[in-house]
């Protein structure tokens, strides 16, 4: 695919080394930084990062600013954000889980703010798509987990509960023991970051791939433009399917938080 | 023909997860049409489910690029 669009961009011949894929999620640096031998340039990603952040400030200090019993209907459609989130806190977690609606909400609009910039006129690329955003952000629901485990059930515990869940045959702890430890501590952050970033990932790829097809095709004459209207009338289709899937992904973040709060909250029956 | 032979070994270790979820969301969705009262927990149970099995396709993902 791609060396069919460089072909038809170039006139007919491509002979060269496409660019890895990777040149669309690496931009070059507007202000370099180092700090103690850290990279800490500001690129492109970095500005989308601070403007979503900022939005999300703006967003809800106005809405909180004046909040009203009656809600007018901004109001209304920020207290629908946090009243989904509350729904999840409380059908998963249970009635404990108002203590961590604020913590959901925050995972969830942060995401979805994030992914959001994928689809958004001029930033088209979601910072969720390099790694360290899912990463840390996996971490944070990581260090909530397993931080409210040891504060609820005690050290012993909930790593007793979660090593040896009771009600097995004891010969089979061999088995289950290492099972239980990678799952718990390392495959639940893992695929809780790569889910987000290979979405994230996927999507962005699928996004410029349309756009440059209807950016090549379409002015070349003879029979080229036909690809190019298909492209145009593919667009809008693409970017229905990515604002699902940006949904999707912030709603199973938040949900499977809650999952693993949840989790560790009571012990193992 | 170029390319890198881990895409399609990607695309092989795709079909298990995607049995296994196809599976668990089918039983899923007919014990939620029978107990309705249920759908919370079946739906909490489904997603524990979904991201266990999914975990599989992931780590293919991730080694698809590592190696």
């Amino acid at each position: 695919m791609l060396n069919v669009l460089a072909a038809a961009e170039w006139g007919g011949e491509f002979e060269g080394v496409l660019d890895p894929i990777s040149a669309l999620f690496e931009f070059p640096p507007i202000l370099e930084l180092e700090l103690f031998g850290v990279d800490l340039s500001i690129n492109r990603t970095i500005i989308i990062a601070w403007l979503g952040t900022i939005f999300i400030g703006v967003l809800f200090t106005l809405g909180a600013r004046k909040a009203e019993v009656i809600p007018g209907k901004f109001q209304a459609f920020l207290e629908m954000i946090i009243d989904l989130n509350r729904t999840i806190a409380l059908e998963i977690i249970g009635p404990k889980g108002t203590k961590f609606v604020p913590l959901l909400t925050t995972l969830f609009v942060t995401i979805f703010v994030l992914n959001f910039s994928k689809i958004f006129p001029l930033f088209m690329m979601p910072p969720t798509s390099r790694a360290a955003w899912p990463l840390f952000l996996a971490l944070t629901t990581w260090l909530v987990f397993i931080g409210v485990g040891i504060k609820e059930q005690g050290f012993a515990g909930y790593f007793g509960g979660i090593l040896f869940p009771p009600g097995v045959p004891k010969a089979l702890y061999i088995i289950l023991t290492p099972i239980e430890l990678l799952s718990n501590l390392v495959l639940r952050p893992f695929t809780l970051a790569v889910r987000l970033f290979a979405n994230m990932v996927a999507g962005h790829i699928l996004v410029v791939i349309t756009l440059v097809t209807i950016h090549v095709f379409l002015p070349s004459m003879p029979v080229g433009w036909m690809v190019g209207v298909f492209g145009l009338i593919a667009a809008p289709l693409v970017f229905a399917f990515e604002l699902f899937i940006i949904g999707l992904q912030a709603y199973i973040f938040g949900m499977l938080s809650a999952v693993y709060i949840g989790s560790s909250l009571e012990a193992h029956h | 023909m170029t390319g890198s032979l881990n895409v399609l070994g990607y695309a092989v270790a795709t079909i298990g997860p995607a049995i296994g979820l196809a599976l668990g969301i089918s039983k899923a969705i007919e014990s939620m049409a029978r107990q309705p009262e249920a759908a919370g927990m079946v739906r909490t149970t489904m997603f524990i489910g979904v991201a266990v099995v999914e975990a599989l396709a992931l780590l293919a993902f991730v080694l698809a690029f590592a190696l």
